[in-house]
């Protein structure tokens, strides 16, 4: 988070811009752009201080409806220019708004290298596992089998998973929300909250090519089976008595994975379930692994385990390199062997 | 020092006059590089003006003693003005046998080969495709040959120094050196205070180099005596008065950038990837932190051009480089640098191509890249520089262009300008023009305009953090005045016209004519690194009483305003190019004048008799 001075108070009025939306009606990018919205004024930026970047697709025309300054840019490149923009203004807070597209097939390079670096920003993933845009090709987070425009027999080839590649590429901020739930603004806010690259899938429902798709966990009917929200410090239960009682994921610790466990009376510990740690990198490795299904979705705060950001060491490498160095261009010109040239000749 | 300066009278079968040509060529790992570059400053520091140009394979560590692994410098200096590196060379030093087959041909009727026999047996022979060894069977019987064990002599040297053989052998090329510096009657001492200095953490480096020097040197005043071995001095080129140093066409992109961003009043951001050979402004700019530059090498071009527009959009001056390929790749970028109307200075050492092409030859093939290569009506200011010291005024003109007409602007240079030398007379900074950056703050009077113009066309320069002007760009077409998306038919042909007037307006100063007369005969329409042998080609047909001109132009888009009608007080226009003819077919095309082409496509700069044989022509 930057530090910021007294900033006047902001409401959601205050983040809308007055360009027309438009997206097709009923997608979840309304309800991601009425949370972030709803979110800004808790956070408590400067409008004019936020810049919210996107690259090319149905995600990236969202700054255009941000009051705050925005860069809609090429396809895939978002993170590139919130590099050059963040170390000329590191007092910027910085959002980069991109799809599943555009940040992991045609961008992916520079997310991954974005990760690496943790240039402190916000990088919110919307995965709607498909082309919007284009009208409907499969993605590179599209299930086999997905039958679109350019698959008409199926895609063969298998999905990328986002968490897993953030975390692989060395983020330092991973977390996991969708479109229409409730908890979606406390992951944003925990994600500008940390210092440094913080990367937010956030599962995206595109009404009209791919339809439904995150319905099995999304529905409200059943969440509490089929969705785990990770707290920090928290066991990791979820279930309900109605669907056969509270569950929880332990460590099968002869096979080194994950496990589902039935909890019984209450008695988490006894079942071995595992208190969430949101600093334990190698829990974090199992959980962006853990398939949906045998498991249920884990959603919230993945991994949170701070670093020192990217522009911060850029900064402090600089002004290292210019202490006690005047910036004497004319020296600078003169610099090396000279030799002047006098109306009889030169001499050294 | 040596005394004896040769009468050369006395040596007509070496015809050195007021300029020389010396080429050094060795292994790449004989160090001639290094060997030029301290004989280049040795030429500077007896006051002869020079041109030189290093011509390396793009291996790092070509297997040793191939033909394709011979590094070569030539150098051109003299006692007037020199503009290019010279045809052919008067002197040949060759380590080996390959270096001695590769050079050997563009080498002088009756010039000098200096040999190191100890390097001509029999495996490197074979390694060179000699069949027998040419310096024992006759097959250089038009040059003058001096073969000499400079292996062995170079161990002898520093035998008591304790170095290992391999290391030993190191020093040969400051034998070969000290052998030259006794040839053009140079002092020897800056070449020792520099060994000093660059082995100063290994003093057993620094004599053995020094005593190999100084042996190469002696061996020069013993040997004069006999064979083709003379002493020749070359006096000092008149030069205005004032302080001097050697510059490469790198170095001085590097400066001139930081100059231009001083000039404009912001921090620069220079954002690049590695290539040859552009990544040398990255190396040269990267350690000038305290000139509130940033430098960010990114993970491929196109994210070195985005970080600096991104950078660029929060009010630095956003710089990026790179070469052919990699000029490619910004393409997509540079087209959203035009439609959000932002700063930009991109600058291409130009290369051999197309695709991987010739990574460490030059060529000026990228004009219609650099002038046409993007998708739609893209249109985009393009300067080329002529030499290493041109380098620098025409980076501060970008940057100028860039910040008061909002828009991204290219500047060529080459591979021949990027690691040439030439001496470079310090300009004083502060004669230069101030070009200060507003930046739009506040609200102005009838309301804020994203994309409103002042007289320039420009539209205002705002930096995100700014209160009260919030906007939002992209690379969707743009609403004339207030940004906003816009796809309406009208407004597109508008903000197209807009777009292309605003780089139409450029202001350029209008084309002058480098040597002879504006209107005439025959006019040699050149620009880059041409420069050098087009303009000694006129210089001596005009001498001979020709009536031809040199017409050299930097401001190749927009092209200067009176640059048709002069086109059009010549008879004829002959444009050389190192390439099948881009500037010609620009030419053509803007005044509908009878350009003809004269192209060369080797990787090597012309020489100034390829372009006196076309002027030759012309005339016929």
């Amino acid at each position: 988070m930057n530090e910021m001075t007294t900033i006047a108070k902001t409401t959601l009025k205050d983040w809308e811009s007055d360009q027309e939306v438009r997206w097709c009606p009923g997608c979840g990018d309304y309800a991601i752009l009425k949370a972030v919205q709803r979110t800004m004024p808790d956070i408590g930026t400067a409008p004019e201080n936020t810049v919210f970047i996107s690259g090319i697709g149905c995600s990236s025309r969202f700054p255009y409806y941000m009051e705050t300054y925005g860069f809609h840019t090429i396809h895939g490149r978002a993170p590139a220019f919130a590099t050059g923009l963040k170390l000329a203004n590191p007092d910027l807070d910085i959002w980069i708004v991109t799809g599943d597209g555009d940040g992991l097939s045609i961008g992916g390079n520079h997310t991954m290298h974005l990760l690496r670096r943790n240039l402190d920003c916000q990088i919110m993933l919307f995965n709607n596992e498909i082309y919007g845009l284009t009208k409907g090709q499969y993605s590179p987070t599209s299930r086999v089998g997905t039958t679109t425009p350019s698959t008409p027999y199926g895609s063969v080839d298998r999905p990328a998973q986002p968490c897993a590649f953030a975390l692989g590429a060395g983020a330092r901020f991973v977390a996991r929300g969708f479109d229409v739930s409730k908890e979606l603004p406390n992951v944003l806010k925990a994600a500008h909250a940390h210092k440094g690259a913080a990367f937010v899938e956030i599962f995206q429902n595109c009404i009209v090519y791919n339809k439904d798709v995150f319905q099995d966990f999304a529905a409200p009917k059943g969440a509490e089976d089929r969705q785990l929200w990770l707290r920090n410090g928290e066991p990791m239960l979820f279930g309900s008595e109605k669907s056969g009682g509270t569950k929880g994921i332990t460590l099968d610790k002869d096979a080194l994975e994950l496990k589902v466990v039935d909890v019984v009376d209450g008695d988490w510990q006894a079942a071995g379930v595992i208190v969430h740690d949101v600093t334990n990198r190698s829990v974090a490795h199992m959980l962006v692994e853990m398939r949906f299904g045998e498991f249920p979705m884990a959603l919230g705060v993945l991994y949170d385990d701070p670093r020192p950001s990217f522009e911060a060491d850029v900064v402090r490498q600089n002004a290292a390199a210019r202490e006690g160095k005047t910036a004497d261009l004319q020296g600078l010109l003169k610099k090396g062997q000279t030799w002047t040239v006098k109306e009889g000749g030169p001499e050294l | 020092m040596a005394t004896a300066v040769v009468d050369e009278a006395k040596t007509p079968d070496v015809p050195l006059s007021d300029a020389v040509v010396v080429r050094f060529a060795g292994d790449s790992g004989d160090g001639m590089q290094l060997t030029g570059g301290q004989f280049t400053l040795s030429s500077a520091l007896a006051g002869n003006d020079f041109a030189t140009f290093p011509d390396f394979p793009a291996e790092i560590r070509a297997p040793q003693g191939t033909l394709f692994g011979v590094s070569a410098f030539q150098i051109n200096f003299g006692s007037s003005e020199i503009d290019t590196a010279g045809d052919a060379p008067d002197v040949l030093v060759a380590m080996n046998p390959a270096a001695l087959k590769t050079n050997v041909p563009s080498l002088k009727t009756g010039g000098l080969i200096i040999a190191d026999e100890g390097e001509f047996n029999d495996r490197n022979l074979a390694k060179a495709k000699y069949e027998s060894n040419p310096l024992e069977d006759g097959s250089l019987a038009k040059w003058q040959l001096l073969k000499l064990n400079i292996s062995q002599a170079t161990l002898d040297a520093v035998k008591p120094f304790g170095l290992g053989n391999k290391e030993a052998l190191r020093c040969k090329n400051m034998w070969t050196l000290g052998l030259a510096l006794w040839m053009f009657d140079r002092d020897r001492q800056p070449l020792i205070d520099w060994l000093k200095a660059k082995f100063a953490k290994a003093p057993e480096l620094a004599d053995a180099n020094i005593a190999a020097l100084n042996a190469g040197h002696a061996y020069g005043e013993t040997a004069e005596l006999a064979g083709p071995l003379k002493q020749h001095h070359v006096a000092p080129a008149p030069a205005e008065p004032g302080l001097y140093r050697t510059l490469t066409g790198a170095e001085a992109i590097a400066l001139g950038l930081v100059a231009g961003a001083q000039l404009a009043e912001l921090p620069m951001f220079f954002g690049g990837y590695p290539i040859t050979p552009a990544s040398a402004i990255l190396h040269h700019l990267s350690r000038l932190k305290e000139y509130d530059v940033t430098t960010f090498q990114a993970e491929d071009e196109i994210a070195a051009i985005c970080a600096a527009i991104g950078a660029s959009y929060g009010g630095s001056l956003g710089v990026t480089s790179s070469s052919g390929p990699g000029i490619a790749l910004k393409g997509e970028a540079m087209g959203l640098a035009i439609m959000t109307e932002l700063p930009l200075v991109i600058v291409n050492s130009q290369r051999g191509g197309p695709s991987t092409g010739l990574p460490t030859k030059t060529e000026q093939s990228d004009l219609y890249q650099a002038v046409y290569g993007r998708n739609g009506d893209a249109p985009m200011p393009v300067i080329a520089a002529r030499s290493p010291a041109d380098a620098f005024e025409c980076a501060i003109e970008a940057c100028r262009i860039a910040v008061q007409y909002m828009t991204p602007v290219m500047l060529l240079t080459d591979g021949y300008i990027a690691n040439a030398a030439e001496p470079w007379h310090v300009p004083d900074l502060t004669a230069y023009e101030r070009f200060p950056v507003q930046f739009l703050t506040e609200v102005p009077e009838g309301g804020f305009k994203p994309y409103g113009r002042d007289e320039k066309l420009a539209r205002p320069w705002v930096k995100p953090g700014t209160p009260g002007l919030l906007h939002r760009i992209g690379g969707i077409e743009k609403e004339v005045d207030t940004g906003h998306i816009n796809y309406a038919p009208a407004n597109h042909q508008a903000m197209t016209d807009i777009r292309k007037a605003k780089i139409d307006g450029v202001k350029v100063p209008d084309q002058t004519v480098e040597l002879g007369a504006e209107g005439g005969r025959l006019a040699i329409v050149g620009w880059g690194s041409t420069f050098g042998p087009i303009h000694q080609a006129v210089r001596r047909k005009r001498a001979e009483g020709k009536d031809v001109s040199h017409v050299h132009i930097r401001h190749i888009w927009p092209l200067p305003a009176n640059l048709g009608e002069l086109l059009k007080s010549y008879d004829k226009v002959i444009v050389p190019e190192m390439n099948t003819g881009q500037l010609k077919t620009v030419l053509r095309d803007q005044y509908l004048v009878d350009a003809k082409p004269l192209n060369k496509v080797s990787g090597q700069p012309f020489t100034i008799a390829e372009i006196e044989a076309a002027i030759e022509e012309a005339f016929q």
